[in-house]
């Protein structure tokens, strides 16, 4: 696992796409700190973390877009499957590489706590808490991110069915509100990530709330498994 | 050290591999021999749990294929067809990532990947990045790859295709080299390359097992200096005339095409099993008729596809 880890993370900082995720993350993030905290005169960057929510939904599929498809395609996976690493060691070493590099791009958040702390006290459990939210959201976005890249050969298509995820996942709240069927409701609700990550930015953190991010990650790294098993058994 | 049995794999409606079984003893060379698409890369990706089977077993120096998957492949190298890599790699980094999958310890691995690298004919190339390599290059950086950590049983598939001669004779050379201390497998589909490396030949044709035996009884068995072309220089029917004093013949004809100025070729058959080549040469010498050029028994593997297939018709037919 730690050999595929480390291969993944010099990968992404060796092409451009390390830095194009990191940059557009810090575009952002430092974006909303402009027009929420500086323009506005707060220190309470709930707002900005509400606003990084839909960002992570559509930069992360292109993070993540080449993970397990580009083995695929360039037959890459012969030499890991071959090589006395699991199937789950594979697609670990893989998924924390996306999540080291996720991780590094939101840190600009807690970068412009720092600052703000010099000109006023933050509520820092707060914003750690916002900060942990966001990193969950991540957890979970990237696992089924993950998953997706491995059912496709085509980077593309790997992007285009995350950003399709994503989309869905900023709609749905205002699809439950539209539905009559209370069981459809109900569903539409029980999944809906912006109604689990708004108490994070609200300064509530709800165990609930994290054991979501965390086992629908788990669900989806799964499936990635089972998507890399199927080889064997197809 | 390897053991099969009964190996079975189906894609969809197609039966890639047909119950095939063999065992290789520890430190042989065993060839793989078959046309395209006779189950020879298939059998590698079973053997390399790229790909599971769908019935059969295999067992690689005393493990379960599909139970302790691990452990087998922490026996073996595999050079698959076409290497793939992480082409934005440099060789160095690219073998030092193999070490750390295979989980070659960080003491003496350095010496270890540069006694590979010396081995194969890459040190000079390490620091470059593997997309600017070329096929030959390429080729042998998948070979590093697949000796690193020192494998005991070693599976290469179809290792000097694309290379040219004078690489073709150091990897044969290399493979006989390794052969010595691993078990090896190679695939091909020239006779003549299994020949010159493998004690043992393992012969695949769609998907079934047609047969297991030395290169050299192999290439006795459809040796078929009983057939011969010649290329005679004269007017054919004098040749003809000639010809037609050997004893037992089923077939003499002339084929159409002038090969050379004056020159035609001629096939020869006995009907008896015997070399009549000397015959051959006789008759034309009293009547002097320039023999040219003979041949006949440099067979292709497609012939010895035919003779197996027929001997084994044959064989089934006997049965019942």
């Amino acid at each position: 696992m730690r050999a595929v880890f480390r291969r993944e993370l010099r990968a992404y900082f060796q092409s451009p796409l390390g830095y194009v995720f990191i940059g557009a993350m810090f575009f952002f993030a430092g974006y909303y700190f402009l027009t929420y905290n500086l323009y506005g005169s707060t220190t309470d960057m709930g707002a900005s973390f509400k606003m990084l929510f839909s960002v992570a939904l559509i930069l992360v599929p292109i993070l993540t877009m080449r993970l397990l498809s580009e083995d695929k395609r360039y037959k890459t996976d012969q030499l890991l499957l071959t090589a006395p690493v699991t199937r789950t060691g594979i697609v670990l070493g893989k998924y924390f590489a996306a999540l080291t590099v996720y991780l590094i791009a939101i840190s600009s958040t807690l970068i412009e706590a720092v600052a703000m702390s010099f000109f006023a006290a933050p509520a820092w459990p707060v914003i750690i808490g916002n900060f942990l939210g966001l990193f969950l959201l991540g957890v979970t976005l990237i696992a089924v991110c993950l998953f997706l890249s491995g059912l496709t050969e085509s980077q593309v298509i790997a992007a285009v069915a995350g950003f399709g995820v994503g989309l869905f996942l900023m709609l749905i709240d205002s699809l439950a509100v539209a539905v009559e069927n209370g069981f459809v409701k109900a569903v539409l609700h029980g999944i809906s990530f912006n109604s689990r990550y708004l108490p994070f930015t609200m300064g509530v953190l709800e165990l609930q709330n994290v054991v979501f991010f965390v086992s629908v990650a788990a669900m989806f790294l799964c499936f990635a498994v089972a998507v890399l098993d199927r080889k064997r058994w197809s | 050290m390897i053991h099969v049995q009964g190996l079975t794999k189906q894609y969809g409606e197609k039966l890639a591999l047909d119950h095939v079984s063999f065992d290789i003893a520890r430190g042989e060379v065993l060839g793989l021999l078959g046309l395209n698409g006779a189950g020879k890369t298939t059998t590698m990706n079973i053997l390399t749990g790229y790909i599971g089977a769908t019935a059969g077993e295999v067992v690689i120096d005393g493990h379960d294929a599909f139970r302790e998957p691990l452990e087998v492949k922490r026996v073996i190298g595999y050079l698959p067809e076409t290497p793939a890599f992480y082409s934005d790699m440099r060789v160095r980094e690219y073998l030092d990532f193999v070490c750390d999958l295979k989980g070659v310890k960080k003491a003496g691995r350095r010496e270890h990947v540069a006694a590979i690298c010396e081995e194969v004919g890459i040190s000079a190339i390490v620091n470059r990045v593997i997309r600017n390599l070329s096929k030959g290059y390429r080729q042998r950086v998948g070979f590093a790859q697949a000796l690193i950590g020192s494998p005991k049983v070693l599976i290469l598939d179809e290792p000097t295709v694309g290379l040219d001669p004078s690489q073709v004779i150091e990897i044969r050379a290399l493979i006989r080299r390794l052969g010595e201390h691993s078990t090896v497998i190679i695939s091909s589909h020239i006779l003549s390359e299994i020949q010159a490396i493998c004690s043992r030949v393992i012969v695949l044709h769609e998907g079934r097992l047609l047969a297991d035996d030395t290169p050299d009884n192999l290439r006795r068995k459809v040796l078929a200096t009983h057939r011969v072309a010649a290329r005679v220089l004269g007017e054919p029917e004098a040749v003809l005339a000639a010809l037609s004093a050997i004893p037992d013949l089923r077939e003499l004809r002339q084929l159409p095409e002038e090969k050379e100025p004056g020159a035609y070729e001629y096939v020869i058959e006995s009907a008896a099993m015997r070399d009549i080549r000397a015959d051959v040469f006789r008759a034309l010498a009293q009547a002097d008729l320039p023999l040219l050029y003979t041949h006949g028994n440099d067979e292709s593997l497609e012939d010895i596809f035919l003779h197996l297939i027929h001997e084994q018709r044959t064989k089934g037919g006997e049965a019942q």
